[in-house]
């Protein structure tokens, strides 16, 4: 009897060493493959590329009322405010296309990515504000407002290309991507929540009156027009807010956690298709 | 009078005084609770309850009420504390949480 509880014992043991090293590992090919394995048991009549749509796509109810918003969807005016301010020149002339590869035309699907140059992630928010200091502009806002605008026509411009976010082999990257990923499964604020706990463990459930969306493509419809907000947001944007309703303190929205943070969340649905911008309860 | 009931009143007129918070506890109290939500902030792992409870401490100390000040000040420094636990508990727990 003691032989088989020890044995079991044993065995126990090395399933939790095992484990511990699965997450230890950096493989993000590997946490890919788990990570939309996961989501494509829990929702099994959900088509792949539907899991752009969030909570839309696991919710009929909810799914009719966003076929009727989208009869008028609430981005157009950032869409036409975005293409408009894109193609303004700064004072030197110059406009944002100078800044990025294809004219910043039909790339959303690259971004984030990390900068071998400057060893950090770069979002596409971020790459904004830098081609604005390039040209000699002040800095936007990173959450709401004309960055909104200019996001959301940039990926307007994107739609349908699927998502392939690099992970390269730079210890550098890899640090990021899994500091990223530490962060998405961390428990914060006085609340105790991480972002797993919702839109994993719980996605497709009922928290008060909204449907948590599958962390699975739930970047890939941003900017977002918020209903709960009233307006646009980037990602930044939704991750503070996240902070927030968990009691804990929101970070700089530009800060590195947070952009480490859409990297690897970003790259976890690598091969949906951009949906942005989109819209949300 | 009772002998009992005139013990229960000087009891409570000598501890009055005692228990009162002075400026001078709200401001170690609140020195201290500071310190510690300073290193919660660095460690990215600040909750808003403290920094509401700080504020709402400070309010009280502005208005010279002490005895409320105080006593939310301890209650900051609590809270940051577990805020701290929080985040040094989550540098090896989020594992367990990882899909595998």
């Amino acid at each position: 009897m003691i032989r088989k509880l020890l044995a079991a014992f044993a065995v126990l043991c090395a399933g939790a060493i095992v484990s511990a090293h699965a997450a230890d590992r950096i493989d993000p090919a590997a946490d890919l493959k788990a990570f939309q394995s996961y989501f494509k048991q829990q929702f099994p009549n959900v088509p792949f590329d539907d899991f752009v749509n969030g909570p839309y796509a696991v919710d009929k109810g909810m799914r009719a009322q966003w076929e009727s918003i989208m009869q008028f969807p609430p981005y157009d005016f950032a869409l036409d405010d975005g293409k408009k301010l894109f193609n303004t020149p700064f004072k030197n002339g110059k406009t944002y296309a100078s800044c990025f590869p294809h004219k910043g035309v039909g790339i959303r699907q690259d971004y984030p990515y990390f900068d071998a140059k400057s060893g950090e992630v770069v979002t596409l928010e971020l790459a904004i504000n830098r081609c604005r200091a390039a040209n000699g502009e002040a800095p936007l806002n990173y959450e709401t407002g004309a960055m909104d605008s200019i996001v959301a026509y940039m990926a307007e411009t994107s739609r349908g290309k699927r998502f392939d976010i690099k992970v390269p082999k730079d210890p550098r990257a890899l640090a990021a991507y899994q500091d990223g990923k530490q962060y998405f499964y961390s428990r914060r604020g006085q609340l105790n929540f991480s972002c797993a706990s919702c839109h994993v463990t719980a996605a497709g459930k009922r928290l008060r009156g909204d449907i948590l969306a599958p962390a699975l493509g739930i970047l890939a419809s941003f900017p977002i027009y918020r209903s709960d907000w009233g307006s646009m947001g980037t990602v930044p944007r939704r991750f503070t807010s996240c902070n927030s309703q968990v009691r804990a303190v929101a970070l700089k929205p530009d800060d590195k956690a947070y952009r480490d943070l859409e990297y690897f969340l970003t790259y976890m649905g690598n091969g949906l298709p951009v949906a942005g911008p989109g819209t949300r309860p | 009078m009772k002998p009992i009931a005139l013990a229960i009143l000087v009891a409570l007129v000598a501890a009055t005084p005692a228990l009162a918070a002075s400026e001078q506890d709200f401001t170690t109290a609140y020195a201290a609770a500071e310190k510690v939500e300073q290193q919660a902030l660095a460690m990215q792992a600040a909750w808003t309850t403290t920094e509401k409870t700080l504020k709402a401490a400070k309010k009280a100390a502005d208005a010279k009420d002490y005895d409320h000040a105080t006593p939310l000040a301890h209650q900051a420094e609590a809270l940051a504390k577990q805020s701290i636990r929080q985040a040094e508990e989550q540098k090896t727990a989020w594992r367990q949480a990882v899909v595998h």
